[in-house]
């Protein structure tokens, strides 16, 4: 079944088509990469879903409904939850506390049981830290749990905001880019743990990453783009080998300068 | 026995600039934004009590009067921010400022133009009653505000630590790209502080007003209460109040042990001194950044 459909998006920045024309569906308990050079327009398409920019043409749908009457703090209620290129985490608070953010969404007590600190709410405060615990668990951040963000290294913070990601318990998982400025070690547990996502958590991934080995690891399925325009879409082997990826990437084959220099 | 006093009244002044300077820090926090009328809030808050309760006005009693003011500044807020304040989503700060500031000439002169601008006592129950510990005599007016501020800061901080509203303000406040992908609605939590700043700021005007009288240009008290979120390190509410109180007690014993005029300019003295030594101030969030 399709988790998410993009039928026909375009979006423009002024003169510039940003994402031009673009369709695509993600299966469920799939992992869908998107590649591309700089500029192809991946991120822009992980804007549109997760309701940042709206598309000037076409449509979104998850879960069989149009997404695009819904604003980006519905999107996580909806049951998409996101990590960013450039890590969005709250600095000033320790990693437990980013977690228990991540189930806000889920939270369901209201002020005055929250004053009097009733039964119920204690009860809704175990089960959510229950559920951190978990993906504290999952990500083996048992070390990091109550450090403050803004003293982590880099790698760790990356962790911190897919395991944010995963406290919301979505149906769909965007990553932004999950390996860039990690070791090769980091990535290969960032390899790990996407396999486990899929497949122990039943949790369908679509990424954008630059890094081939890990998209051709991991991805079920992978959809090429330059300049706002699908290129090719099938397994990562298919799609590393069509003729027209290559050229996006290096060149046509008989002028390459001109390839570069436009 | 004097010294108990000078520190007693300075703590009463230093509750009120450390409400006001929380109004500041609060939006500052969630919306980046300063906004400079924060003292005029509190001048009106003090005048909506006054004309709903004074004899002359209204005549409500006194307690009814004070949830009606702290409720139409918490709609007030609220509203500022929905209909006005919105609309400035993602401007400058300075475009902000200049906002605030001419908001702030707009409050006193509507206060003006309603209440007048002669300096007006707010009928208030607890205005020039005695209170005796020992031999020490303590106006009603200066223990209710201290008392009313710890209850205040109590209750704040209990919102903003444990329930999910409060949760959801900090969260904003520390990245709002993040928090909207958490699921919360970030500009109506921006409009929830703004209602909150107002709420403050009626609490501290009934409390200022208590203690004196009040006129359209009392909201200009707001420098001052900016100056002690400054010395606070802004952006940190506990910080506000603190410089609150540091400006509150300063001011009695440099009216008491220096030349006089010093008193007026001390805080300010204060202020300068504070830039210079520690410029985060006193309880400072800003964390070196890690290169």
């Amino acid at each position: 079944m399709n988790l998410l459909e993009l039928r026909n998006v375009t979006l423009r920045f002024g003169g510039l088509v940003a994402v031009n024309d673009v369709s695509f569906s993600v299966e469920e308990g799939e992992v869908f990469a998107l590649v591309g050079p700089n500029g192809a327009g991946k991120s822009t398409i992980f804007n549109m879903i997760s309701r940042f920019y709206t598309p000037a043409q076409g449509d979104i749908h998850f879960k069989g409904q149009s997404i695009l009457d819904h604003q980006a703090h519905d999107i996580p209620r909806l049951g998409i939850a996101r990590t960013f290129q450039n890590i969005e985490l709250f600095e000033q608070a320790s990693v437990l506390q980013n977690l228990l953010v991540g189930r806000h969404t889920h939270s369901r007590t209201n002020f005055l049981s929250e004053a009097l600190f009733l039964p119920s709410v204690r009860e809704q405060e175990r089960r959510h830290r229950e559920a951190v615990e978990q993906v504290i668990d999952f990500l083996d951040l048992q070390a990091y749990r109550d450090k403050m963000i803004g003293g982590l290294p880099y790698g760790v913070r990356k962790v911190v905001e897919m395991g944010r990601a995963l406290a919301i318990q979505p149906n769909l998982l965007l990553l932004d880019e999950p390996a860039s400025g990690l070791s090769v070690e980091e990535t290969q547990d960032v390899a790990f743990w996407i396999e486990d996502i899929k497949r122990v958590m039943g949790i369908t991934v679509l990424m954008v990453e630059h890094d081939m080995h890990l998209v051709s690891s991991v991805s079920d399925r992978v959809m090429a783009l330059a300049d706002g325009r699908m290129l090719s879409i099938g397994t990562p082997q298919e799609v590393q080998n069509d003729p027209a990826v290559i050229e996006a990437y290096i060149g046509s084959s008989d002028s390459p300068e001109d390839g570069e220099a436009a | 026995m004097d010294i108990l006093q000078l520190i007693v009244s300075g703590l009463a002044n230093g509750c009120v600039y450390g409400l006001i300077a929380l109004g500041f820090v609060l939006i500052y926090k969630a919306t980046e934004a300063v906004n400079f009328a924060q003292g005029d809030f509190m001048m009106l808050g003090a005048f909506i009590t006054l004309g709903f309760t004074n004899t002359d006005y209204i005549g409500l009693p006194f307690w009814i009067s004070v949830i009606l003011a702290i409720g139409l500044m918490g709609i007030l807020g609220y509203l500022l921010d929905l209909v006005v304040l919105r609309r400035m989503f993602g401007q400058s700060q300075v475009a902000m400022v200049i906002l605030t500031i001419a908001l702030g000439f707009v409050i006193r002169f509507i206060a003006g133009a309603i209440w007048g601008h002669e300096p007006q006592a707010l009928e208030s129950p607890i205005a020039g009653v005695d209170v005796r510990f020992g031999g020490l005599v303590l106006g009603m007016d200066e223990v209710v505000i201290i008392v009313v501020t710890v209850i205040l800061t109590i209750l704040l901080y209990l919102f903003f630590i444990r329930t999910k509203l409060g949760v959801a303000m900090q969260a904003a406040s520390q990245n709002q790209l993040a928090a909207y992908y958490m699921g919360i609605p970030v500009k109506r939590i921006h409009s929830l502080i703004w209602a909150l700043a107002g709420i403050v700021a009626a609490i501290a005007g009934i409390l200022f007003a208590s203690k004196g009288t009040i006129d359209p240009t009392a909201g200009l008290l707001g420098i001052k209460a900016f100056a002690a979120a400054v010395i606070g390190g802004f952006g940190s509410l506990p910080g506000a109040l603190l410089g609150g109180l540091v400006v509150g007690l300063i001011e009695p014993f440099a009216a008491r042990y220096l030349p006089a005029g010093y008193s007026q300019i001390a805080p300010y003295l204060l202020l300068v001194v504070m830039l210079i030594v520690r410029p985060h101030g006193i309880l400072s969030q800003i964390q070196t950044k890690k290169v």
